[in-house]
């Protein structure tokens, strides 16, 4: 397997963005990537594409020939791909894109992922959205994302004594380091008294602990890590690519106060890169609910089981803290274009690991970690990043 | 060009009303925070035979009676409203028949969601101008559809205002009046269907505020004024806090807004809204005062206008809406449904 290295990414604004089609998104992300890294449309072996559910959001499925098309690169005729794992189908085409430049089988690949979430009202985004569990055991009773992540933040909070307080910590960091991200969709700052204080969703979780309806979209360019250094004077290297999966229903879990597939592909990617949780910098972790920050340090091994609200109370994820986590906003401030998620997780750990990331850069930024997860746990997929 | 204007006006709004808090309870809901969200704690509920035709006539009567115009020179009647009794058959001619203008007029209902009652006026301008017909009578009015349970309910109310256009006599002169009109389904009603649907927040930053301060800016840059010229400004009220914000960003203060702003205690009429703003603002404006005032209707567009208020509303016998609107009667939700006719 070869050694592979990201010359070049870029995102679009994310928010609701009324005057920009899906394929409108595809296109911009695309190019300021392609720019970015300073390749032409021949360099170019294969594309893939993350989307959770443009057929149902816009009426729009062949995501793979929409990209190509879009980029002006129709005529190549080149390999493109849609790969779909509901929140997670940014980071899984990551992967896919991964494995065909590792393999050897491809030397450029340009990875995007894109949603465009505001063309339906919310009771429908809700019911798409809801496609990421399981139809028949789950979706079909009534049971909503934000139920999902309710039952698991009440067994939390059951088990290991996290407060709503801790939940809301959660928010209020991530909207604090999107305000200083100019592509985020909320730049304001909020309080612990905000979340509380805002409409209950699905108890125990509030409006300002969920992540929102987006639009936006991202994109990387990839290469061999010496076909890189031709390229960019500072390619980053995917030190790991891993991914897991799990059952799609929460009743098929071993558990509800973890998401396993995390711990899975999380120690698949540290025995590829190499470390162990302490070797990692900061992190990109996939906050669709503020539970899932907490369940997710603690399943990647930042801090031990149940004591993840503990950390919220101790700043460690802050970002002048140990651990810097979701310095972009996260998912809930920078806003959660489900398809598009996982690959502006990379742009951020680029953006850090190049220390070009402004007011919210971080010190010590070597190495970067992101997750993304698809529907409740079903799907998780994690990369390693460093700077060389 | 000759310069039409407001020779009567009158409003009228239904003294039944339901809080927010009483709509919360029902579907489980934080009445306080939905308050706080909106800014309307409390709307307007039509009485049991009230609808767009007889909140039509009382503000039509009050504007024609404030006036002392003979209603036979009232050549044109207008009524905008979403919520007109019949599909086909116009609620203009029982308006006209009920204050004694027919039959030597003319008289259509409009449509343009919110709109529509401005859309009147400026109708009614043109004709006036023109000396097509010595006065036009225009009005808009609502008894607004919100589905039981949809964010719409804690805000759709019912209340209308008439305004008698014409040349010779007027309280206030309308200076100019611009419009800003595309095509932007923010929000819709097919036909058969009980309640309107809409596009939930595409409804604020692409369909409202674009409109609303475009159409404002338009007329502001015709006039060459800024904010600080006019005493007054009025803009559509969905709730309380979208004209309120329209207003800061058109550099407006709360002082010149307050006046007008009548959503946080009635709800938003519709077709109604503008023109009650306005109203209230009449009933207290002084001679020389200039307001500004913008519609919105969905689907999209404002209508803005200029107006300076004249020696003559000295001896206008104003109906204070305010003090109408302080008679009061709170009904439960069980009977806010039944004056709505939801048991069938």
């Amino acid at each position: 397997m070869r050694e592979v290295a990201v010359i070049g990414s870029g995102v679009t604004k994310f928010g609701e963005l009324w005057d920009k089609s899906l394929a409108g998104l595809v296109a911009e992300a695309g190019i300021s990537a392609i720019m970015d890294a300073g390749i032409d449309g021949t360099d170019i072996d294969a594309m893939y594409i993350g989307g959770m559910s443009a057929g149902r959001f816009v009426g729009q499925e062949h995501l793979g020939s929409l990209a190509a098309e879009v980029s002006g690169l129709s005529e190549l005729h080149i390999s493109s791909t849609r790969v779909e794992a509901a929140c997670a189908s940014g980071g899984l085409a990551l992967h896919s894109g991964y494995l065909a430049v590792a393999s050897g089988a491809y030397d450029m690949v340009v990875v995007g992922g894109a949603e465009k979430m505001t063309d339906v009202v919310g009771k429908e985004a809700t019911n798409i959205l809801a496609s990421a569990a399981d139809r028949e055991w789950e979706a079909f009773l009534g049971v909503t994302f934000p139920g999902l992540y309710a039952l698991m933040a009440r067994y939390h909070m059951h088990k290991y004594g996290t407060t709503s307080e801790q939940l809301a910590k959660v928010a209020v960091k991530n909207h604090y380091n999107g305000s200083f991200n100019p592509k985020a969709q909320y730049n304001r700052k909020i309080t612990v008294e905000d979340v509380l204080n805002s409409t209950m969703v699905a108890d125990p979780l509030h409006l300002l602990d969920c992540s929102p309806i987006t639009d936006g979209a991202a994109a990387v360019v990839i290469t061999s890590l010496d076909k890189a250094k031709e390229y960019a004077e500072e390619p980053i290297k995917i030190l790991a690519s891993a991914q897991a999966s799990d059952s799609i229903s929460l009743a098929g879990r071993s558990r509800l106060d973890a998401l396993p597939a995390t711990t899975a592909a999380a120690s698949k990617a540290y025995r590829q890169a190499g470390l162990e949780p302490s070797g990692i910098d900061f992190a990109e972790v996939h906050d669709c609910f503020t539970i899932a920050e907490i369940m997710a340090i603690e399943d990647l091994g930042f801090v031990n089981k149940g004591e993840g609200g503990k950390a919220m109370d101790e700043g460690l994820t802050e970002l002048d803290g140990k651990l810097p986590i979701n310095t972009s906003g996260g998912l809930k401030s920078k806003g959660h274009p489900v398809g598009a998620t996982g690959i502006a997780q990379i742009h951020e750990l680029i953006l850090q690991l190049k220390g070009k990331a402004d007011k919210r850069q971080i010190e010590k930024a070597e190495v970067g970690m992101a997750h993304n997860i698809g529907g409740s746990g079903g799907t998780a997929v994690i990369h390693i990043m460093e700077a060389i | 060009m000759e310069k039409a204007g407001i020779v009567g006006y009158g409003g009228y709004v239904p003294k039944y009303r339901i809080k927010a808090d009483e709509i919360a309870r029902v579907w489980g809901k934080n009445g306080k925070s939905v308050s706080a969200g909106l800014g309307v704690y409390e709307k307007s509920v039509p009485g049991i035979d009230e609808d767009t035709a007889t909140i039509s006539v009382e503000a039509a009567r009050r504007a024609v009676y404030s006036s002392g115009i003979d209603p036979k020179e009232i050549g044109a009647v207008y009524v905008g409203s979403e919520s007109h009794p019949y599909a086909v058959k116009p609620t203009a001619t029982i308006v006209g028949e009920a204050i004694g203008a027919t039959p030597d007029m003319t008289a259509a209902d409009y449509e343009f969601a919110c709109k529509a009652g401005t859309a009147a006026i400026q109708t009614c301008m043109g004709l006036v101008i023109s000396d097509m017909v010595k006065y036009g009578l225009a009005i808009g009015t609502d008894v607004s559809q919100a589905a039981p349970g949809d964010a719409l309910e804690y805000a759709a109310s019912a209340g209308g205002a008439a305004y008698i256009i014409g040349k010779d006599n007027m309280i206030a002169v309308i200076n100019e009046t611009v419009s800003y009109t595309t095509d932007t389904p923010d929000f819709w009603r097919r036909e058969g269907e009980p309640y309107p649907g809409h596009g939930e927040r595409f409804t604020g930053e692409p369909a409202y505020f674009r409109h609303v301060i475009s159409s404002t800016k338009k007329l502001m840059n015709k006039m060459g004024t800024e904010s600080p010229d006019y005493t007054y400004a009025v803009f559509h009220q969905p709730n309380g806090k979208f004209p309120m914000r329209a207003a800061k960003r058109l550099g407006f203060s709360k002082e010149q807004m307050e006046e007008g702003l009548l959503s946080p205690i009635i709800g938003n009429t519709y077709s109604g809204s503008t023109p009650l703003g306005l109203s209230a603002i009449l009933d207290v404006a002084q001679p020389g005062d200039r307001i500004l005032v913008t519609s919105y209707g969905s689907g999209a567009g404002s209508d803005s206008f200029d107006i300076t208020v004249t020696d003559k509303i000295e001896n206008y016998p104003r109906n204070n809406i305010r003090k109408m609107i302080e008679d009061k009667v709170y009904l439960d939700y069980a009977f806010y449904m039944k004056h709505r006719g939801e048991f069938k």
